[in-house]
């Protein structure tokens, strides 16, 4: 299972989540989204990127009240809820995003 | 929205028994684990090539171990009393999916390799070789089991096919072919400590960030410790509840209502995690292990007290099992319950006059509660029975204008299952979880538009985050379902009279 782009594959699990962070690259989000039925705006690039920045930081993705934090910091106190997030990404923030972002599932009782 | 259909509701909960439809769910199975989500469990990393003999082998050691699951097995009368029981079978109509229908997988197997008239008589009493395609079955459906346990209620018996479930999955285990949501899961608590897999740098961060939140909030400076050595209390919560909605607001009435209370307490970074899913795959000695941490934390961290937040099948292996796993307990301090809920502590600094709830603070909400299956029959709250029901909905009461029973034979012992219990709540499975869910959502319709019922209170990990998922299936708003500590947080007065 695996997603082409630009001549190259990258693997991706039985949902579509890439399996090596590393070789996530914008083009693949681009790709991911497409599948997801998410059109990419600049609002959903600003949430992605931060995504990559904490997971970089602390190998996992962010807590949800974490992210709405960055958002409302980002985008504007508005912005700064989940049903925002679910506006951006219909299927839920926690792994939607991820999943555009590269980065590995949410596990859990989430 | 969704790529099946989503089941038509009923006006009136549980009268409605849906027609019989053959394999209707044959199709839904949830992924298999892979061999790097087995092997930290010790399970073979895929399908053993003597994979029946050893199920058999398997099955002929549960059978030894456990004198209930032989009873089980061996005591049904096919009465019928569980057939229209199963929240899957009434959102499904799937007769595979009546618990008796279910328990009939593993028992057919059971009668041609245990019994003697299975041995003389085959399948003229109901015995089945365990071939490829009876596996395949097994896979499917006791994977559509949430282990709730609401058919043995009905049972006159009392043969609980969460136990025949457990076993199942406990034999698919031990020949390479469990589940890879719950092994996924089971090995990351014991890699990092909780089902997340969230390590202890980004669990500080997130406890520090939401002490800020607070104290922006509410002015008053409550601390959300972690690693505390000498700390009185270890909370032991989901590690949903760092992570999600709603669950975090639940955190935050947890952490305010220690700081009201006085007392210190921590949260171990070691046992960031109250779920326990080694009861969901039937494995003791994998609940061994992750209880295990806990003893571990609470003994590192010289605590004198456990208390539990809100996750309905922990409380059912803290409260039911806790002390076969991982006691004795005699380091902690006898005057408490071992474990406490965080209900059980919350409502007795009610009584004793600790705590000021101000019902204005969550003015405008006509609130309901869910009873969670492994808290309402599997364990229980106070020092009375029937605890477990009247904790939650005092306590809701306590916080909130008006109050409102759903439908009484859908309540208290006879509650139905959130459709994601039991290790089901995983992606794979969303149409399982949307069609489980009807019964409920089915009586939840009923108080919304009868009595205004405006939100639905949860005590569980699982079903917060099964609600939000699927609650929106059926045109109802994501944001309905709370945490109870929810309420006690938006209620609670801060800085007011002291125990």
């Amino acid at each position: 299972m695996s997603y082409e782009v630009n001549g190259k594959t990258v693997d991706h699990d039985e949902e579509g989540y890439i399996t090596e962070i590393g070789s996530w690259s914008e083009e693949i989000a681009k790709i991911i989204a497409q599948a997801e039925g998410v059109a990419m705006t600049d609002e959903h690039w600003e949430v992605i990127r931060f995504l990559r920045e904490y997971y970089n930081e602390y190998q996992i993705a962010p807590a949800v009240r974490v992210l709405t934090k960055a958002v409302a910091k980002k985008l504007g106190p508005e912005k700064g809820n989940n049903k925002y997030l679910y506006e951006l990404f219909p299927y839920g923030p926690g792994k939607q995003a991820c999943k555009i972002a590269g980065l590995p599932k949410p596990t859990g009782c989430v | 929205m969704a790529k099946f259909e989503i089941p038509v509701l009923s006006e009136e909960p549980a009268e409605d028994v849906p027609g019989i439809a053959v394999n209707a769910m044959a199709h839904s199975r949830p992924f298999v684990a892979k061999p790097e989500h087995n092997a930290p469990l010790g399970f073979p990393g895929a399908l053993v090539d003597d994979w029946q003999e050893k199920a058999l082998g398997r099955m002929g050691d549960l059978l030894k171990r456990f004198r209930s699951l032989r009873v089980f097995l061996d005591s049904c009368v096919k009465c019928g009393s569980c057939a229209d029981k199963c929240h899957y079978f009434l959102g499904t109509g799937d007769p595979k999916n009546m618990p008796v229908a279910r328990q009939d997988l593993l028992r057919s197997v059971y009668r041609r390799y245990f019994t003697l008239p299975g041995k003389m008589f085959g399948s003229l009493v109901g015995a089945r070789d365990l071939t490829q395609d009876v596996l395949e079955e097994w896979y499917t459906y006791f994977h559509q089991c949430s282990q709730c346990r609401r058919c043995s209620v009905f049972c006159p018996y009392g043969i609980d096919t969460a136990e025949i479930s457990m076993a199942a999955r406990d034999i698919m285990d031990h020949i390479g072919y469990g589940q890879k949501y719950c092994n996924e899961i089971i090995a990351k608590v014991h890699k990092i400590g909780n089902n997340l897999g969230l390590p202890g740098p980004a669990l500080s961060n997130t406890l520090s960030g939401l002490e800020e939140d607070v104290l922006d909030q509410t002015g008053h400076d409550v601390k959300f410790p972690l690693d505390v050595e000498g700390a009185d209390i270890l909370l032991v919560t989901p590690s949903a509840d760092f992570f999600a909605e709603p669950h975090v607001d639940g955190l935050i009435g947890y952490a305010k209502v220690f700081h009201q209370a006085g007392v210190s307490w921590t949260v171990s970074s070691y046992a960031s995690e109250a779920a326990n899913f080694g009861m969901f795959i039937g494995s003791y000695e994998q609940m061994h292990k992750v209880s295990n941490r806990i003893r571990k934390a609470a003994q590192d961290l010289k605590v004198k007290r456990i208390v539990f937040g809100e996750c309905g099948h922990a409380w059912r292996v803290a409260y039911s099992f806790l002390n076969t796993l991982a006691g004795p307990w005699d380091f902690l301090d006898p005057n408490y319950p071992v474990p406490q809920h965080i209900i059980e502590f919350t409502t007795d600094l009610i009584r004793r006059g600790g705590v000021t709830l101000d019902k204005s603070a969550n003015a405008g909400m006509v609130l309901t509660l869910h009873d969670s299956c492994n808290v309402a029959r599997g364990a229980r709250m106070g020092d009375q029975p029937g605890g477990q029901f009247v904790l939650p909905r005092e306590l809701i009461k306590a916080c909130v204008p008006k109050y409102v029973d759903m439908h009484p034979e859908t309540t208290h012992d006879k509650t139905f299952c959130c459709g994601g219990g039991g290790g089901l709540l995983t992606d794979d499975l969303m149409e399982l979880r949307v069609k489980g869910a009807k019964p409920r959502v089915e009586a939840l319709k009923q108080v919304m538009r009868n009595d205004g019922v405006t939100h639905m209170a949860s005590l569980c990990a699982i079903c917060k985050s099964q609600f939000t998922k699927v609650l929106p299936y059926y045109d109802i708003d994501m944001e309905t379902v709370v945490s109870i500590h929810g309420l006690v947080s938006k209620a609670i007065r801060l800085g007011t009279n002291h125990v």
